[in-house]
């Protein structure tokens, strides 16, 4: 009984500092910043009205969605082009595959968006050598827009759904694909029919990971997007810095953390989290 | 081992993609070259002026002191959390486990612009107190990044946690060592790479945060990204391009070094 008392008591005395630090700096404040989206500049339901009937803020939401959905359709795709190399290709190309996805993972974001800028600005890499080759006169508009930060961030997100479908294409009984090349099926056939089904789970999670990320991105979209193609987040930094106007701005914020989190738990039900490492 | 290779078709989609991957990383190469004060790619004659500008510029290295000030304060201290509260899980077991970790990692998981909004909620309510600890602090950025790194350290603690065997803890237990013998004596040496490898991640992950340190910083505590950020977003300096040169050597040599040194440990 002693034993089992003191037990208790250890586990508490390891575990309260980190607790109570993350009580104290993190789920306060997110009361409070909940508290701003009910009380700024007028309490009541105000903000969450404004967010239904305002057009900016609708279409920003709507424009976030759409950039979301089409990053997480091109980086899964290129992400499981990658994978498939790094998990079954030989040591060399394994090699190879694991220097492309891992160097740019270790680079902080602010340089990924720089070296897209350095290349699709005005003066960037890509127009300067389509200028000089004749192929064009006037650049290209490719940064500053939608276009620069779909690129930029798909860039991003890209080793992020690597991770989950690495580990779904390693569980994977080889087998199964002798067998069904075995039986005659194409090599086509075989991936198709075969190799992508049997590594759904793994699509299921790198896609969830790309969107939820995808949702709350800051730095990347106000980087290329140059002010122009406005995302969510940089909408609620826009509102509490530019025009001062917390209370949409915490609107904002509490209605885009339940909208991921009911995602979270969808994605849980169909994916255990170890299988996204 | 796989028997199943990519055909030709997955090779050359591959080649794309790890050529779109690397792209952006080489293209800041011959901007970091220009001899001109905007960014421009070089047209012939090339010039190390935005390198020397890193080291004669004063805001660069400061910014870079602070960084790494920063990076170590927040770092240990969120390691001496996370170390703490995953021994804490793991010697006992308490109920709750799940929901009490599932809390720990929330700030990984919420999207960042949200945490750093109520990192600014918080950091603004205690700059009514305090001067030195609050918005626009560098204790004050310190802790907020610590609730950023928290929850990667705790995740790494426990995973290698879970690869250690209980019955040496339970053959010390059972010869009469103390909780703290335990855990100093038998349980932290055993995972020491783990710990070492949450003080780097979080570091690192410190070292190169921009979403939250926007919300937070506004004159005084400007650390690297911060001044990146303020150099890309006016009009761009090209001495971005060579401290972005410098900082993708870096990482490249330092990720050569671990894939050798785990290449020498798993020989």
């Amino acid at each position: 009984m002693r034993s089992y008392l003191s037990d208790r008591m250890g586990a508490a005395l390891l575990m309260a500092p980190l607790l109570l630090f993350l009580v104290l700096a993190y789920a306060w404040p997110f009361l409070g910043v909940v508290k701003w989206s009910f009380t700024l500049p007028t309490p009541g339901l105000g903000q969450y009205e404004a967010l239904l009937t305002d057009d900016l803020v609708q279409s920003v939401f709507i424009r976030t969605l759409r950039i979301a959905a089409i990053v997480t359709v091109v980086s899964v795709a290129a992400a499981y082009a990658i994978t498939v190399v790094w998990v079954r290709g030989t040591p060399a190309q394994r090699l190879i595959a694991e220097f492309c996805i891992l160097v740019p993972f270790w680079i902080s974001v602010l340089t990924r968006a720089f070296g897209w800028v350095a290349l699709l600005s005005n003066r960037g890499l890509i127009n300067t050598w389509l200028q000089a080759i004749g192929f064009i006169s006037e650049p290209l508009a490719l940064v500053r827009n939608e276009f620069g930060v779909i690129v930029g961030m798909t860039h991003f997100l890209i080793p992020f759904a690597v991770f989950p479908l690495a580990s779904a294409m390693r569980s994977l009984d080889d087998r199964v694909l002798l067998a069904a090349r075995g039986l005659g099926s194409s090599r086509m056939r075989t991936f198709w029919t075969v190799f992508v089904p049997m590594t759904r789970s793994g699509i299921i999670g790198a896609a969830m990971i790309v969107f939820v990320f995808s949702l709350g991105f800051f730095v990347t979209p106000a980087i290329l997007g140059g002010g122009r193609s406005v995302m969510i987040a940089e909408l609620i930094y826009l509102r509490i810095f530019q025009s001062p106007d917390w209370g949409l701005g915490a609107a904002i914020s509490v209605v885009l953390v339940l909208f991921v989190g009911a995602l979270m738990a969808l994605l849980f039900r169909y994916v255990r989290p170890k299988q996204l490492i | 081992m796989p028997t199943y290779r990519p055909g030709p078709v997955s090779l050359i989609i591959a080649a794309f993609v790890a050529l779109f991957l690397l792209m952006p990383l080489l293209a800041v190469i011959p901007v970091s070259l220009t001899p001109s004060r905007m960014l421009a790619m070089p047209s012939g004659e090339l010039s190390l002026r935005h390198y020397r500008a890193l080291i004669e510029d004063p805001r660069w290295l400061q910014s870079i002191l602070l960084s790494i000030r920063i990076g170590v304060v927040s770092s240990a201290f969120s390691t001496v959390l996370a170390l703490c509260f995953s021994l804490g899980v793991w010697m006992f077991q308490p109920r709750f486990t799940a929901a009490l970790v599932g809390f720990v990692l929330l700030p990984m998981v919420v999207p960042p612009v949200v945490s750093a909004i109520t990192l600014y909620f918080l950091l603004t309510s205690i700059s009514g107190f305090s001067a030195f600890f609050g918005y626009d602090t560098w204790l004050g950025v310190a802790m907020a990044h610590s609730v950023m790194t928290v929850p990667f350290a705790t995740v790494l603690m426990l995973v290698s946690l879970s690869q250690l065997d209980r019955r040496i803890d339970l053959a010390a237990r059972g010869l009469g060592a103390t909780v703290w013998e335990r855990a100093t004596r038998i349980i932290m040496p055993n995972i020491k790479f783990g710990i070492i490898t949450a003080a780097l991640l979080s570091f690192v992950l410190s070292w190169e945060e921009i979403g939250v340190t926007l919300f937070i910083t506004s004159v005084n505590a400007i650390t690297l990204p911060r001044l990146m950020w303020m150099g890309l977003r006016d009009n761009i300096d090209p001495a971005i391009a060579a401290l972005s040169v410098i900082l993708i050597i870096i990482t490249v040599l330092v990720l050569a070094v671990r894939s050798f040194v785990a290449r020498q440990r798993g020989a």
